[in-house]
């Protein structure tokens, strides 16, 4: 248990997705022009991310691993090769379920989450939480709580930097630096800022 | 044809670049730049995958319904990723452990599903081609320039032939550790950004709001 605690802090703080591993940083810097819809794409990362994470997790232990078709009488198959196709057939199906599912029974989060949905399939922090979960040879629990902790902690780092932006189109700023130098340059702030997290452990 | 082949090489190095200009590609890219080897194996990664999935994407054009065209672009960026990923890991096994994800995720790289549904869905597959080696190589240029700021500040070293002798090895020189950190990969692209819009100063974004002197009265 307290294992697991300090992997979802470590996720959420240690290894900010977008600000210490540069995951989803389209979006990052497209997306976080204002708070409200920052925080509407966050939810929905981190509710695709606690999905797909998973369910990559299970795809690979029973599908894909060296030996694990041996229930269909195929133990010596290697199929981790076609990992990456997988993965992201995954991600494209549980987003669109995802989607489906909103429409029928929460349309109110579904009209805000908007277009951002379906952008999420592209969105690399998903498809990267995923392989860090190969790369690190997570077992299901741990891939649950490190899906829900990474959606939250790129969530937060969107959150933040909408935050910053939306007081930063007030100042008075170089014409080169305007709009997505000075974009890159705070967010290279706050990574420096979440790196003093690093020391933290638990 | 309104863009000759040439332009179309050379527009997305700098006029068009898919980094500073599009915004495309920057996910990956940069967590890649600490050292110049793994960016050039990056950009011409990068570079092959994006000239590729263009050409065959323009090839298959007219085939594809418009309905399920994202999953058919993913599927033939994956397979080629697929294919990027496993030569890595046979014949650079080193720097295939130094990329770690990043491999995989040049599927999400915006650069390459960007120029497949903007340019090789409209055009013949040669001139898709072009177009995904142009923006492969806007994109590795400035992969290349970040790793060589990094680097040679950073460690003092090009390519792993040490430049500027660090004090460490008896030389004179003082590494500035925070260039091999995540957080500089940002700075240095934003002054990449500010170094090509004083030079190209068409490229600068018009402000949202402007500050102007109020008369004292």
């Amino acid at each position: 248990m307290e294992a697991l605690i300090s992997l979802a802090v470590k996720a959420i703080f240690v290894e900010n997705m977008a600000l210490a591993f540069f995951l989803g940083m389209c979006t990052f810097l497209a997306v976080s022009k204002k708070i409200s819809t920052a925080i509407g794409l966050g939810i929905s990362v981190t509710l695709v991310q606690a999905i797909t994470v998973p369910a990559n997790n299970l795809i690979l232990t029973y599908l894909l691993a060296p030996g694990a078709l041996a229930w269909a009488g195929f133990p010596e198959v290697d199929l981790t090769f076609l990992g990456l196709i997988s993965y992201i057939g995954v991600i494209a199906a549980m987003v669109q379920i995802l989607e489906m599912i909103l429409d029928k029974y929460f349309p109110p989060l579904y009209n805000a989450l908007g277009v951002f949905l379906p952008l999420i399939t592209v969105n690399c922090a998903i498809l990267g939480g995923s392989l860090f979960m190969v790369e690190r040879d997570y077992d299901l629990a741990q891939s649950t709580v490190y899906g829900i902790s990474s959606g939250f902690g790129w969530a937060l780092a969107i959150t933040a930097m909408a935050g910053v932006r939306e007081k930063l189109k007030y100042s008075d700023i170089p014409d080169g630096l305007q709009g997505l130098g000075i974009t890159f340059i705070s967010a290279g702030l706050m990574a420096l800022a979440f790196m003093s997290f690093s020391g933290v452990n638990l | 044809m309104a863009q000759t082949y040439r332009s179309m090489l050379i527009d997305p190095m700098v006029d068009n670049n898919p980094i500073t200009l599009q915004v495309l590609g920057i996910c990956s890219a940069l967590a890649v730049t600490s050292s110049l080897k793994v960016a050039l194996v990056m950009a011409i990664a990068v570079t092959l995958v994006t000239a590729f999935s263009s050409m065959f994407i323009s090839v298959l054009r007219s085939q594809i319904p418009s309905s399920i065209r994202i999953i058919v672009q993913m599927i033939i960026i994956a397979s080629l990723v697929i294919v990027v990923d496993q030569v890595l890991k046979a014949y650079a096994y080193e720097i295939s452990k130094t990329l770690s994800v990043f491999v995989g995720l040049i599927i999400t790289n915006c650069i390459v599903m960007g120029r497949a549904e903007a340019f090789a869905m409209k055009n013949p597959p040669f001139a898709s081609f072009v177009d995904g080696v142009g923006n492969g190589l806007g994109y590795g240029l400035i992969l290349m320039l970040v790793g060589f700021f990094r680097e040679l500040f950073g460690s003092g070293s090009l390519f792993g032939v040490t430049i500027l002798p660090t004090v460490n090895n008896g030389g004179w020189y003082v590494p500035n550790g925070l260039l091999l950190l995540p957080p500089s990969a940002f700075f240095v692209i934003g002054l990449l950004i500010w170094a090509f819009r004083t030079w190209k100063p068409e490229q600068v974004e018009e402000r949202e709001y402007s500050i102007q002197a109020v008369e004292a009265h």
